[in-house]
């Protein structure tokens, strides 16, 4: 059965649209195989525009992958804007690739690649336009399984509905080895149809079917048990860890759009996981154990990279770069690489300390010196301990008094608002953090032309993290604080007009919050803002906090629950949680036991450098920190 | 510093590039293909590549123009066959000169223009480009950066004539009879675009395509006073430069 392009159907209504190329595909480093000659097809989805999916290194990675497999391809789809789905729905256009403009329903799988839980919608939009029926029950053989991944999908359960199966962590291996479980069973003639497939899949304990565990709930609304509904299901299901990275150097070839993306650059993961212990951070509690690529695989991926793709900039990409253990020499040996032409290279600076400082100064040689990041996350000492993120006032100033007299000229800070314990005062201590922050940088320079600008979000707790247990603050709290804090700053003569404010107002947290930790009873909320036209949540002007309570409320109506009652209730050490049964690998009495340490602001060490605290994930998971240093150098290009 | 004098295409579904993804495709390519194409100086230093009145969105064009500064002495030929490797297929790079004239944008003065009309009753059209052309002035509406502005189109239009052809209908990939507009128009501010026309035709004699028109730009240059057609731009250049 072949599968005919829809471009021809799609041409005539892209003259009527916004940004007709996004629609169009032809990237380069992109590939179209022959549609017979493959047994595995599949539909790689990043459910948010085409300018921010594009360039989302999860689905290159596996793009690139699944396509070097002889039997196996693999096409991208992006959710369309409003004006493209309207036109689709009148022209009965259905949801189509971007690179053979074949039918998403016509796939095997269709992975959906979630990097925040504010695409769910877009998912809805996605399958809707498909003709896939949205509740995973409804489908038949002729539907593509829907498969979950990305940071997300450590919590499905609020799509559980919509979802066939999802998996945990690395995708690398999972998506060939699930690409292999396909094609067998294609081959032996689909046996069993869809269960026996995904039965396969389940039996693993590598992929976790919704379908397959019944969720039992206490009268009060709280989770009973989720236990498998049927026998050679796991009552566990895994995360998996890609443990050599050299091994894995995707992308090789990267994808370069026509279009404009939010990242108009090449970008290297230069390491995996993260052992800093912020207990804020789901990233860094999922990711673990740390995996460093090595310096002479970077330097290879940025050579290759740079010339596949033409970019100009590359980013080297972690969760906390400058703690790779070879990172001064990564950054001087590509900087000496690419000295005197107009390769641009940048590091995410969030870590506080001079050392980030000189590498900044480095990768800047021949650039300019603008805007330096440092992420202090809390306001005041002790915030600082509760989410253990490990700095002291006097790093700070000390940090930003060595940047503005090596010739930065503005610090921009990171910070969250509603963290657990917050108090006003809390927050307030940010304002003042920041006059000193001016006060050190214009002694430092003898000059007034300094910047220093505060970013502030609210927090959001979320699963697999020790603050899983927190309550959310309310919005109508954040809000108070952050307009608090924005008078404070204001309000200073001497510096206020030193400082810019960036905030996000509450609302949309309290949004993100019953999203993260909600269970299977939220996908009705999910159906029902989808259905009154809600899309694109993760974008202030089409977000409507109004339309998610108005739905919450109606789909709550009958249930023990409410929005408040996911989000700003604290939940108690034996309550059973949505994500219970999904393993992270990280032990649930450890992170009990950090979060206890956070309430009393005892801080926790990196384990990199410290011994080993028992999170769990290395045992549970077989696997163990990988990190340099190698002793390696980058020689120049022209000697290799 | 070498300029470099690029004519190139954009065919097929890259018509649906904008001015700025070109711009930022061509950078790349350059990049890839290793032109020494110079900088600017200053404190953002930009790659010297200009380009000369691009077809809009959505329009395809086989006679787009570009100028690149090279900081050393280029084979033209090389940088043609290098470019157009280093693109994606659909901007394809036709051909390649040294400049040896001044500027280049000044001696586009007009562009034939395709427009090929799918589905469209072929005596309507006669009627309406008749009516058109038999007008002094036909004017139109559009809203342009400054605003909504009122134009005339009639003067700006030096011929307007139906030629038969085959082209496929929107929708369908089969190639069918279908009607050609062939249009040269004279380069003017505020830019008179073939939809401009169309809308004219439509103002004058009620003629309205009955499926999103398919646009290409043929050719554009110096409009020869004696056929009103554009002759080649880089006649001059090829010619050894002004005299």
């Amino acid at each position: 059965m072949s599968v005919e392009s829809l471009f021809p159907r799609l041409e005539p209504l892209l003259h009527k649209v916004q940004k007709p190329i996004q629609y169009v595909g032809g990237e380069l480093n992109s590939t179209v195989k022959d549609w017979d000659e493959a047994t595995v097809r599949w539909a790689l989805m990043y459910p948010d525009a085409y300018e921010v999916g594009l360039p989302n290194q999860g689905v290159q990675i596996l793009y690139e992958i699944l396509n070097e497999l002889p039997e196996t391809l693999a096409e991208r789809t992006y959710t369309v804007w409003p004006d493209l789905e309207a036109l689709m729905r009148a022209e009965g256009v259905p949801q189509f690739t971007v690179d053979a403009h074949r039918p998403v329903r016509a796939f095997d799988i269709l992975g959906v690649s979630f990097a925040t839980e504010l695409g769910y919608t877009n998912l809805l939009t996605a399958l809707d336009l498909a003709g896939i029926p949205l509740r995973a029950v409804e489908r038949t053989a002729e539907d593509p399984i829907v498969l979950a991944g990305g940071h997300a999908a450590f919590n499905p359960e609020p799509v559980a509905d919509f979802l066939d199966a999802a998996v945990l962590g690395d995708g690398e291996q999972i998506a060939i080895a699930i690409s292999e479980v396909l094609r067998e069973w294609k081959e032996e003639g689909s046996p069993g149809g869809r269960d026996e497939l995904l039965m396969r899949l389940a039996s693993t304990g590598g992929v976790y079917v919704p379908k397959f565990f019944d969720v039992e709930y206490h009268p009060d609304g709280r989770i009973k048990r989720v236990v498998p509904n049927r026998p050679g299901v796991p009552s566990r299901v895994f995360k998996h860890t890609v443990m050599d990275l050299d091994e894995w150097p995707y992308p090789k070839k990267p994808l370069v759009p026509l279009a404009e993306t939010v990242h108009e650059r090449f970008s290297v993961e230069i390491f995996r996981g993260c052992t800093r212990g912020c207990r804020f951070c789901q990233a860094g509690m999922i990711t673990r154990p740390v995996r460093e690529r090595s310096i002479t695989t970077i330097g290879d991926m940025v050579e290759v990279g740079v010339r596949e793709s033409g970019f100009s900039e590359v980013g080297l990409l972690s969760l906390s770069s400058a703690d790779h253990s070879e990172i001064a020499d990564v950054t001087r040996g590509l900087a000496d690489r690419y000295e005197g032409s107009q390769i641009g290279l940048s590091l995410p600076s969030t870590r506080v300390d001079a050392f980030n400082i000189d590498l900044a100064n480095e990768l800047s040689r021949n650039g300019r010196r603008s805007g330096l990041t440092f992420a202090p996350e809390g306001g005041s000492e002790r915030m600082r301990k509760v989410i253990n993120k490990m700095v002291t006032e006097e790093d700070l100033i000390r940090t930003v008094t060595t940047a503005y007299s090596q010739g930065w000229r503005q610090v921009k800070l990171y910070f969250m608002c509603g963290l657990p314990t917050e108090e006003d005062a809390d927050v307030l201590a940010i304002a003042d953090l920041a006059k000193k922050v001016i006060k050190a940088g214009r002694e430092a320079t003898g000059s007034r032309d300094i910047r220093c600008t505060v970013s502030i979000g609210g927090f959001v707790p979320k699963p697999h993290t020790p603050f899983q247990w927190a309550a959310q603050c309310d919005h109508e709290t954040v809000d108070r604080r952050l307009r608090a804090l924005r008078d404070a700053m204001r309000a200073d003569k001497e510096y206020g007009r030193a400082i810019g404010y960036r905030y996000h107002d509450g609302k949309p947290s309290i949004v993100e919050g019953l999203l993260s930790r909600g269970d299977r009873r939220v996908g009705a909320v999910i159906r029902a803002v989808w259905e009154d036209g809600g899309r694109f949540d993760g974008w202030s002007e089409h977000f409507s906090y109004d339309r998610w309570m108005a739905a919450a409320e109606r789909v709550f109506a009958d249930e023990p629950v409410d929005v408040d009652w996911y989000t700003t209730r604290e939940r108690d050490e034996h309550e059973v949680l949505p994500w219970d049964h999904l393993d992270a690998g990280l032990d649930r009495e450890w992170l009990w036991q950090d979060w206890q340490d956070a309430l009393s602001g005892a801080e926790v060490e990196d384990c990199r450098w410290t011994p080993c605290y028992d999170c769990g994930v290395c045992p549970t998971m077989g696997t163990e920190i990988q990190v340099g240093p190698t002793g390696k150098k980058l020689l120049p290009l022209t000697v290799l | 510093m070498q300029r470099l004098r690029v004519r190139y295409a954009k065919r097929g579904r890259l018509r649906f590039t904008s001015h700025r993804d070109i711009s930022r495709a061509v950078e790349r390519a350059v990049r890839r293909a290793g032109v020494p194409v110079a900088y600017s100086a200053g404190f953002s230093p930009h790659p010297k590549i200009s380009y000369a009145g691009a077809a809009p969105t959505g329009v395809a064009s086989e006679a787009e123009y570009l100028e690149i500064g090279v900081n050393r002495p280029c084979d033209p030929r090389r940088i043609r066959a290098e470019l157009d490797a280093s693109l994606p297929p659909g901007l394809d790079i036709l051909d390649v000169i040294e400049a040896r004239t001044g500027t280049l944008a000044d001696r586009l003065e007009g562009s034939v223009w395709e427009l090929r009309l799918p589905g469209a009753d072929p005596a309507a059209v006669e009627q309406a480009v008749r009516e058109f052309s038999a007008a002094d002035r036909v004017e139109v509406e559009r809203l342009t950066k400054k605003g909504m502005r009122r134009f005339d189109t009639r003067q700006a239009v030096c011929s307007l004539a139906v030629v038969n052809g085959t082209g496929t209908t929107a929708g369908q990939e089969t190639v069918q009879p279908c009607v050609i507009l062939r249009m040269v128009v004279r380069h003017e501010t505020p830019a008179v675009r073939p939809d401009d026309v169309l809308m004219g035709l439509r103002l004058v004699a009620g003629f309205a395509p009955p499926s999103p028109p398919e646009v290409t730009r043929l050719a554009q240059g110096p409009l020869d006073a004696a056929t009103g057609e554009p002759a080649d731009p880089f006649d001059l250049d090829r010619a050894g430069g002004d005299r």
